[in-house]
């Protein structure tokens, strides 16, 4: 019961600090900021881990093994396409003339 | 210790996300998170219990791979159904972990189900589920395979989806009563599929902006809810904290087309009020269409143009072209601004996305708040495979069902260009008047040819 009310208690607050820490967002950002908090959703990817790693039967195995790879394309095809938009923002300027 | 580690990567999350809402701090920003994604990871690998570590690190492998081919592959014009498609995927291996967990445990011998993992599982299996079926919908309207861009609706679509979550909360206390690997589990995974699919199909192509941040925000809560089935605080944190900021742009996309949240889950936007009648009033009313040579001088002979971009450029693939068009008239001594409407396109932002891969300087993108106020004093408007945004009925007919959504006065410029492939209505099937008003010339024609078409006539004028 104590575990329970400690998760409780780190997943309220967790939410009370995701709603405070995104307030004013400029458009520009809103779709990086999309696929940049989409590849932290992929956070999945440890309890994929452990899932497979420690795999008991076959089922498990599979499950667990499929888990990690879906997970893994979401944290690194989040993060690697939320740079590759990056450093198209910083390019902006190059093009202006005078 | 692993704990330890876990808190770690939770503050690189905290930071990241602040970092990446501002333009300047976004790059470091989505670093520092990644990393702190690499520390949690490799603390799992090293002291997480893993036993079988070849098969975890073949999984890892495998999806790197993937996910960096997707990542450089995917061209910028597809950034919504990328990030649809990993939401998805995200999902799927929320709900797949919390399957694993439930056979761990039932294939232990003498362990039995505690009350708060066993809910956990069944609420991690079902919005897990729905985040992965919601999202491949998604992404096929996106992608416009198989369905349309249209929302599908039909009669008894609420009633239906209400009985079936209350058959998936059955199916739910089934399970937890007596927590096996058996009939409700796979009546709850079929029903949350099936709901996922039904949420989503109702929800129009100009609508996915906001389906896409909410769909982000379940991927999150998925992840949360597993990690009350693992009992690990990494998960709850990261989970919680991507569930809440997306909540968060979704309120920010609602608001942006003035309509209430629920009215666009419930809505069945469009689909049922125009349509036929569209198309027959269009015939009836006269429309200027002109070609490029005549649209190139007025562009020439203006002092300011706004361009207008929406949904259309980023399907013709057109934003390189339009940065040639705009370098020629800026030479030529023409003042080129863009107006970028908050919800044009697929997906937050996608515009910035799109004009920013063209090498489009950010200091001549205007939000609609910015420039509205200066249509009156602009020569000419470019409006470029845009529909709703630029609807002017959303300010004076009350009967469109986009009565009251923000939009561009492009109408108050002195000459209104549109280039639109034909007169029909846009994804949401709404008549836009705008395209049957004197100072309107229509560009019948694909966007990106148009724009070149357009840049190749200014150069030879």
């Amino acid at each position: 019961m104590d575990d329970l009310v400690m998760l409780l208690t780190v997943f309220v607050l967790a939410v009370f600090v995701g709603f405070e820490v995104i307030s004013k967002v400029p458009p520009t950002v809103h779709t990086p900021l999309m696929s940049g908090s989409n590849a932290i959703s992929g956070v999945t990817i440890l309890g994929a881990v452990i899932a497979a790693g420690a795999a008991v039967s076959t089922g498990m195995r599979w499950l667990g093994f499929a888990a990690v790879v879906l997970a893994t394309i979401n944290v690194v095809g989040g993060f690697a396409v939320t740079h590759r938009m990056l450093g198209m923002f910083r390019g902006r300027g190059r093009g202006r003339k005078g | 210790m692993l704990n330890l580690l876990y808190l770690l990567a939770a503050v690189a999350f905290i930071l990241g996300l602040k970092m990446l809402s501002s333009p300047r701090t976004a790059v470091p920003g989505n670093l520092l998170a990644a990393a702190g994604m690499l520390v949690a990871v490799v603390a799992t690998l090293l002291v997480g219990g893993v036993v079988d570590l070849p098969l975890v690190l073949a999984g890892i492998a495998v999806g790197a791979l993937v996910g960096t081919l997707l990542a450089v592959l995917t061209p910028m014009t597809a950034m919504p159904e990328m990030v649809a498609l990993l939401n998805g995927f995200g999902g799927a291996a929320s709900a797949l972990v919390a399957a694993a967990e439930m056979l761990r445990v039932h294939g232990v011998e003498g362990e039995s189900f505690a009350l708060v993992p066993v809910i956990a599982i069944a609420a991690s299996l079902a919005v897990g589920t729905v985040t992965f079926s919601g999202s491949m919908v998604a992404f096929l309207r996106l992608r416009e395979w198989l369905i349309g861009g249209r929302a599908t609706v039909f009669a008894g679509q609420h009633l239906l989806n209400a009985a079936l979550v209350l058959a998936a909360l059955a199916a739910a206390v089934v399970f937890v009563r007596d927590p096996q690997p058996g009939v409700a589990v796979y009546a709850l995974v079929g029903i949350a599929l099936l709901l996922g699919v039904l949420l989503v199909i109702p929800i129009g192509g100009a609508d996915m902006p906001v389906v896409i941040c909410l769909l982000n925000s379940y991927s999150g809560v998925a992840a949360a809810t597993t990690g009350f089935v693992i009992n690990n605080t990494g998960l709850i944190i990261s989970g919680s904290l991507v569930g809440a900021s997306g909540i968060i742009l979704t309120n920010i996309m609602c608001k942006a087309m003035n309509r209430s949240f629920t009215n666009v889950l419930f809505g069945g936007f469009g689909a049922t009020v125009s349509g036929g009648a569209a198309g027959a009033t269009a015939a009836a009313r006269p429309v200027r269409s002109g070609d490029a040579e005549e649209a190139a001088m007025i562009l020439e002979a203006a002092r300011s143009v706004v361009i207008a971009p929406g949904y259309g450029m980023a399907v013709a693939q057109a934003q390189h072209a339009v940065k040639e068009l705009a370098d020629e008239l800026e030479k030529r001594g023409v003042d080129v601004k863009y107006a970028i409407h908050p919800v044009a396109g697929r997906m937050p932002g996608h515009m910035n996305v799109l004009l920013a891969e063209a090498n489009v300087p950010y200091e001549q993108l205007f939000e609609m708040d910015q420039i509205n106020p200066s249509f009156g004093e602009t020569d000419a408007v470019l409006v470029i495979g845009a529909n709703d945004v630029v609807n002017p009925a959303a300010k004076t007919d009350p009967s469109s069902p986009i009565y009251g959504m923000p939009v561009l006065d492009v109408e108050k410029a002195r000459t209104v260009m549109v280039i639109k492939r034909s007169l029909n209505p846009g994804f949401a099937g709404i008549d836009n008047p705008l395209y049957y008003l004197p100072n309107t010339m229509m560009l019948f024609g694909d966007a990106k040819k148009m724009v070149l078409a357009l840049a190749q006539a200014v150069k030879n004028l």
